[in-house]
């Protein structure tokens, strides 16, 4: 007799006999998880992503100094690819009598290929969404260039050779944030009138870009291909390198959703092992019997193994189903934040799934197949007859391999992976001991209750080693649900308050110091807050230490890039409250000495600069040497102005300095601008708030995502709870039974079995709230930078949610045990 | 016990002793008990509870290994095999039934009496099984699964069952002890007649002196010591 064949068989039997059912919901659950949370973080990390890429008006962009020939077009066709190209350049544009130097985008169909442009026809009024380019003869202008030529919509100006109808305010596009603080004001016009400007010639300081987007993996292969074939001058932008704003917080919902995933996994991972355990203690007499009319071991394992691995197959397959139609109904739920245009969910998570559902059914059940082989076939005769019992090392280090496999293919964040099993491994730990502790206690405390605290507090007592294993699994599910409703909260409160209300809408470049004071004047008579402002000094750097910076190498390629470009240094008195020094100290502020430069912490990296080391910049055409003297962490959340290089005071005093200043405005915005405007018009008023919009955007879309992702984590949760209550059911079922044919009344019965869940609940509670907020603190302060504060209301969830969980799952899992008539049960 | 009769005996047991760790210390359950047994004879195994009946039960069957001593059945000593050794012995040679019936709630009862036909190789198992099923007179039982069987037709299943593979030696743990006087009688009937009519050899473990009084020979135990061999007066 063939073990598979066996296997075969008697598995569709005991499924219909419906004593694997509460294995198989448990693998089912855990994959369901598995994939819903892979579909859903699959689809949403990529809207993230995509979002974020909107800061390049594209997936990739690359920068070329030569016209884009078409044949990268044809390329980027090749791979089912969109594409786009914009030459940029400085010029200046005249109307009548009055010019004004202007950034000159022009763009072909299809810009932008990620998000959109935004226009208005009336100065700082409600905008809209543009449809295409501008038509040919037609531009789009800033605001500030408008007031600078003071013309109006419909009216033409020159662009070169180009006279041209100014269409509409431009007042956004995607990658403005672009070199945005070299912004002229700048203007959009169709690449098909680009010759008829005249402009662009040998010489000329035109750069071009060609934008392509289309899906991921084709952008990837198409950009390997592309580099095989073109010059090394074509520099790539890819999102990383786009905006360090709109990144930093795209990587933290990735990183939270990863998150998120790592905590599903690990719940089943819990309730795969209770009901393995249970799977192998059921089959126990089966085995005996088995063995007991000749099978060989041989048999007896490879049929168990063969029928794990079909419910392995069976939950895949059922939990996929509802993993695909849980993510359907999700997205149904977000909306058009998960945008229509996403490619389809890939095979990914399913894979996924099915690998972590067998690893950790394998790992966590291989245990006890094992010691089913060793089952001595005496036990028809002898029910007391028990295998011998496996090494809890092989155990521990069975389920120990299998999730931290798990956990390193799906996360493969090594620190995270360390971190949260860490977490999890010390809290198991710390649970069990506790758990034996309140054991051995309880025993002692039960005289002096009622009867049915004392049917409860002895059957935590008696149940001993299984009362501790409750109070691990109870509290380790308790753990992480805690963890993620309160790191969530915590992280989003910290999230939205580095956005806070008063962060900038619009920045003002390019004013000079006499302005200041009369700029201010206009912000006090319409009674808005007097802007703070920022000097800022074009610089190019020449030395680092005395080497060549074009010479010299970095330990990133971008401090390469950073090295040779255009500097905007600054200074300062006093460090900016968004700032914080990560190593050295802050000059006094009386400090009038050498020249000293305090560098952005990234910056410094990429750089491979530290304190001591000398900088010389080309300021106008003269030189100047400042000396490293502290390293600053930048919050760039804040929004407010922040540069890589601020110098001492006094360092930048002979050059040639403009200011700039972030602006939160109340009111009558649309005024104060447009008169700062028309009485500076050299001055640039940059609208941030679209940006700011933009990132915002992200965030609230992201915790929705999370909020739903966290929902099926939660009852992930509720099954841990069910699958350990259900393991003593058997017995619980028997004890009832007694207890009623000795007089005991139901609710007698009910209140006992309460009794000791809610002490398991508290207990459980406990420990898991004081686990969750050492993760959470750990959590919080190293993976996602942002401080830890204590919350009582975690302690108070953990506990009323400990006890209201355990004693609800308890009651639901035992209900029908409990109300079976007594004859059925002791007549079985 | 002479030579001669080691020759045809079809169980033989030689100063089989066991014994067992306790937080008392070491116990003895059996101690040198020998005897053999020959082909088509049936013989009761009987003593007080915690006589050691159940005990030798379980090392005749190969079910648990004696601490000193030897078992053979047949030509093969038991005691010199390993658990998948004795296991390929129980399929081709033994046949049990117990107190508690042991039917594997999953299966049918059909599947039930098929399951150590599969396990010893049986060309047509589903014939074999279904034949003996009409034997045993549940012809019209065969789909039922146990929890729809009276104790009654349970314990005929597992008759049935250990008949199918017409094993050399039946072992019967108290096999009439969970049901009532009538029907225990019954299957006591039908357990000697199908021993009867197939030349199976059958030891019985049983406290009822009118099944112990219709085997050929009763062995007595008293704290596992063999206190008494008599044969049934022709």
């Amino acid at each position: 007799m063939s073990a598979i064949h066996y296997a075969l068989r008697s598995f569709f039997r005991e499924l219909r006999s419906g004593e694997v059912m509460v294995l198989l919901a448990a693998v089912s659950l855990a994959v369901a998880a598995l994939t819903a949370v892979g579909f859903l973080t699959d689809r949403v990390s990529r809207a993230v992503e995509r979002q974020a890429n909107e800061v390049l008006a594209a997936d990739l962009r690359l920068r070329s100094p030569d016209p884009i020939p078409t044949e990268w077009h044809e390329l980027a066709r090749e791979y089912e690819l969109r594409s786009a190209e914009t030459a940029t350049f400085p010029t200046v544009v005249f109307s009548g009598d009055l010019s004004s130097l202007a950034t000159v985008m022009a763009v072909s169909t299809n810009y932008p290929l990620r998000g959109q442009v935004r226009i208005t026809e009336q100065l700082f009024t409600d905008q809209r969404i543009a449809e295409g380019i501008p038509a040919e003869n037609t531009v789009w202008a800033d605001a500030a260039l408008l007031a600078r030529l003071d013309v109006d919509i419909g009216d033409t100006i020159s662009v070169g050779e180009l006279e041209a109808k100014v269409g509409s305010v431009l007042t956004y596009r995607p990658d403005q944030s672009i070199g945005f603080a070299s912004l002229a004001p700048s203007l959009i016009l169709n690449s098909a009138n680009l010759n008829d400007t005249g402009l662009v010639k040998t010489g000329s300081r035109v750069r071009y870009a060609f934008l392509v987007a289309g899906i991921g993996e084709n952008v990837e292969t198409f950009y390997q291909a592309f580099e095989q074939l073109q010059p090394a001058s074509v520099r790539a932008r890819s999102r990383e390198e786009g905006s360090d704003r709109a990144i930093t917080t795209a990587e933290r919902a990735q990183r939270f959703l990863s998150l998120t995933a790592v905590i599903s996994l690990l719940l089943s991972a819990v309730a795969i092992a209770m009901s393995a355990r249970r799977f192998a203690q059921r089959r126990l007499d089966t085995v005996a019997l088995m063995k007991s009319l000749g099978a060989s071991q041989h048999l007896v394992i490879s049929s168990a193994s063969g029928q794990l691995f079909l419910l392995g197959i069976l939950g895949v397959v059922t939990g996929s189903i509802a993993g695909f139609l849980v993510e359907k109904l999700v997205v149904g739920l977000l909306g058009e934040f998960v945008q229509t245009d996403l490619p389809p969910i890939g095979w990914g998570p399913v894979f996924l799934a099915a690998g972590s559902a067998f690893i950790l059914l394998f790992g966590f059940a291989m245990p006890a197949l094992m010691q089913l082989k060793n089952t001595p076939p005496l036990r028809v005769l002898r029910h007391d007859a028990m295998p011998p019992p496996i090494s809890r090392l092989f155990i521990g280090g069975c389920s120990l391999i299998a999730v931290t496999v798990m956990l390193y293919i799906s996360i493969g964040d090594s620190l995270m992976l360390l971190l949260v099993l860490g977490g999890v491994l010390a809290v198991a730990a710390l649970l069990y001991i506790a758990g034996r502790i309140l054991v051995s206690l309880l025993g002692r405390a039960r005289t002096g209750v009622g009867i049915a605290w004392r049917y409860g507090l002895s059957n935590v007592s008696r149940r001993g080693r299984d009362s501790a294993i409750e109070v691990v699994a109870f509290g380790l599910g308790l753990t992480v649900l805690l963890l993620l409703t309160f790191v969530r909260v915590d992280l989003l409160e910290s999230w939205q308050q580095t956005l806070a209300e008063s962060a900038p809408d619009h920045f003002m470049i390019n004013v000079q110091p006499d302005e200041r004071s009369s700029i201010a004047d206009i912000f006090r008579t319409n009674n808005q807050a007097i802007p703070e402002f920022a000097p800022m000094v074009r610089a190019r750097m020449e030395s680092i230490n005395g080497e060549d910076v074009r010479e010299r190498r970095y330990p990133m390629e971008d401090g390469q890039w950073m090295a040779n470009r255009e500097q905007n240094l600054s200074w300062a008195k006093s460090i900016s409250p968004t700032n914080k020094v990560v190593e050295g100290k802050w000059w006094a502020a009386d400090y009038a000495g050498e020249p000293l430069v305090s560098l952005e912490r990234e910056a410094a990296l990429e750089l491979g600069l530290s304190i001591g080391d000398k900088l010389t910049y080309i300021i106008a055409g003269q030189k100047l040497e400042a000396t490293v003297f502290n390293v600053r962490e930048v919050n760039w959340d804040s929004f407010q102005p922040n540069f890589f290089m601020v110098l001492s005071p006094g360092s930048l005093d002979a050059y040639p300095s403009t200011f700039i200043s972030g602006l939160r405005l109340a009111g009558n915005k649309e005024q104060v601008l447009t008169e700062v405007i028309r009485t500076h018009p050299t001055v640039s008023v940059i609208d941030i708030g679209s940006i700011l919009l933009q990132v915002k955007g992200i965030i609230d879309k992201a915790s929705l995502a999370v909020q739903v992702v966290f929902l099926f984590t939660l009852v992930a949760g509720l099954l841990v709870l069910f699958a350990s209550v259900h393991a003593t059911i058997d017995q619980r079922r028997f004890e009832s039974a007694i207890l009623c044919t000795l007089g005991a009344r139901r609710s007698t019965v009910v209140a006992g079995v309460l009794a000791e869940f809610a002490v398991i609940g508290m207990v459980a509670g406990f420990l898991a709230s004081l686990g969750a907020s050492l993760l959470a603190a750990a959590i919080t302060v190293n993976l996602f930078d942002l401080e830890y504060t204590p919350n009582m209301l975690l302690w108070a969830a953990g506990l009323i949610g400990g006890v209201t969980l355990v004693c609800a799952s308890g009651y639901l899992a035992l209900r029908r045990a409990i109300s079976v008539p007594p004859v059925a049960v002791l007549r079985a | 016990m002479s030579e001669n009769m080691n020759k045809q005996a079809v169980l033989t047991a030689k100063n089989v002793t066991k014994k067992v760790s306790s937080p008392e210390g070491t116990l003895t359950i059996l101690s040198e008990v020998t005897f053999s047994v020959q082909k088509g004879e049936s013989v009761a195994l009987v003593g007080v509870s915690g006589a050691g009946k159940s005990t030798l039960l379980a090392l005749l069957a190969g079910l648990d290994l004696p601490t000193a001593g030897e078992i053979w059945l047949g030509d093969v000593n038991l005691t010199e095999l390993d658990e998948d050794g004795r296991a390929a012995v129980r399929a081709s040679n033994v046949g049990f039934v117990f107190q508690s019936f042991h039917l594997l709630p999953s299966l049918n009862a059909l599947e039930n009496v098929m399951l150590p036909l599969e396990l010893g190789g049986d060309g047509n198992p589903r014939g074999t099984a279904t034949k003996i099923m009409e034997r045993v007179g549940l012809g019209a039982r065969l789909h039922h699964y146990p929890a729809q069987l009276s104790g009654g037709e349970k314990q005929r299943v597992a008759i049935a069952r250990a008949f199918a593979t017409r094993p050399a030696v039946l072992f019967a743990d108290e096999p009439t002890g969970n049901l009532d006087s009538v029907t225990g009688e019954k299957i006591a009937d039908l357990m000697f007649d199908l021993n009867r009519n197939s030349s199976t050899t059958l030891i019985i473990v049983t406290h009822d002196s009118s099944i112990a009084a219709r085997c050929d020979r009763r062995l007595g135990l008293e704290a596992g010591c063999l206190v008494a061999d008599e044969k049934k007066p022709q």
